[in-house]
């Protein structure tokens, strides 16, 4: 693997493995299928094919930080704004 | 030259499932994970696309509590705030800390900084006071513009739109003001780790209340629990409240 590549591997690896902590799923659930999908491409040697599969890596990565913002945006919404939701609806509150 | 002072606030995680201490004297917190407040770190990402849109030229993360709080001021350092300050209060006088407090610290640093804008969240959701940003706006006497969806700088104003009961209001304030981010205002950016690693070279100030002239709070003192109405009126107008 030509070395510039090869960082940039290494990087990859470790800002997913940086995002993966708050997987939903749990860190140990996400490492195992970061290990074996690196491991899939262990012997790979055309640096197009390595440039393909990083950035590949990079759309992941923009994935995970979409869907920690909409995980924690919809609980937000549901927790602050579940008066405005209910109001629409026209359902009254819960008495206790 | 242009400052915006970012208020984060580190509070038990939003997915945390809270349970209270078995002597029932408040919310277990060791070992709990804690993270920014969302409306802060709406805030702060408001606060670097106003810098990034070249309205204002630095941007200044500031968190007040013990050494943890630094944790949360370098997550706003990577998500592009330029400096942080710590100011540290712990123990006892974190616990009995609340907005007033908070806003007194923030309106001196404001002050001490020029900033011609303080950004903070609308509450924390911890407390969910709702109380700090507009707090700091009266002791500033600047004007505020809270539950903000919608944020744009027209020359030596600001255009607010705001979150309220009825709907939508739209306001035009002058600057320097004080602002509260509502959850629609934008959709704040994940701090990975190469930003995280650029942050570690951004310095983060170390200060005390005192030093911004703001007074230890006040301890509480206990309550007096009355029989009925007549007493309470009578314990108020004794005490000169009535």
């Amino acid at each position: 693997m030509a070395n510039p590549l090869r960082r940039e591997v290494r990087q990859l690896y470790k800002n997913l493995l940086y995002l993966g902590r708050e997987y939903p799923q749990g860190a140990d659930y996400f490492r195992e299928r970061l290990n074996s999908a690196f491991m899939k491409n262990k012997y790979v040697t055309d640096p197009k094919e390595i440039r393909k599969l990083v950035d590949c890596g990079e759309d992941v990565i923009k994935e995970l930080g979409t869907m920690y913002y909409l995980r924690e945006y919809s609980i937000m919404k549901k927790r602050f704004y579940e008066e405005e939701l209910l109001g629409l609806l026209n359902i009254g509150r819960p008495t206790d | 030259m242009s400052r915006v002072l970012v208020g984060v606030k580190r509070v038990i995680d939003y997915a945390v499932k809270i349970r209270v201490k078995p002597d029932h004297s408040g919310v277990v917190t060791d070992g709990v994970k804690h993270s920014m407040n969302p409306f802060c770190e709406i805030a702060v990402e408001e606060a670097v696309k106003l810098k990034e849109k070249k309205f204002i030229k630095e941007v200044v993360a500031v968190s007040c509590g013990p050494t943890q709080v630094t944790e949360t001021i370098r997550t706003a350092l990577a998500m592009g705030c330029d400096r942080g300050i710590h100011v540290e209060v712990s123990g006892k006088d974190y616990e009995a800390m609340g907005p007033l407090q908070i806003s007194k610290i923030f309106a001196a640093l404001a002050k001490k900084e020029e900033a011609s804008l303080v950004i903070l969240g609308k509450q924390a959701i911890d407390d969910d006071c709702n109380q700090t940003g507009q707090m700091t706006a009266a002791l500033l006497d600047w004007p505020q513009g809270t539950f903000a969806s919608e944020v744009t700088i027209d020359g030596e104003k600001v255009k607010v739109v705001r979150e309220i009961d009825g709907g939508l209001e739209t306001i035009k304030i002058s600057m320097p003001a004080v602002l509260t981010a509502d959850l629609r205002l934008n959709t704040p950016r994940y701090a990975t780790l190469p930003n995280i690693m650029k942050a570690k070279k951004k310095k983060i100030a170390n200060m005390k209340p005192a030093d911004l002239g703001v007074d230890e709070p006040p301890t509480r003192l206990a309550g007096v629990k009355v029989e009925t109405v007549d007493d309470l009126v009578a314990k108020l107008k004794a005490n000169g409240t009535i």
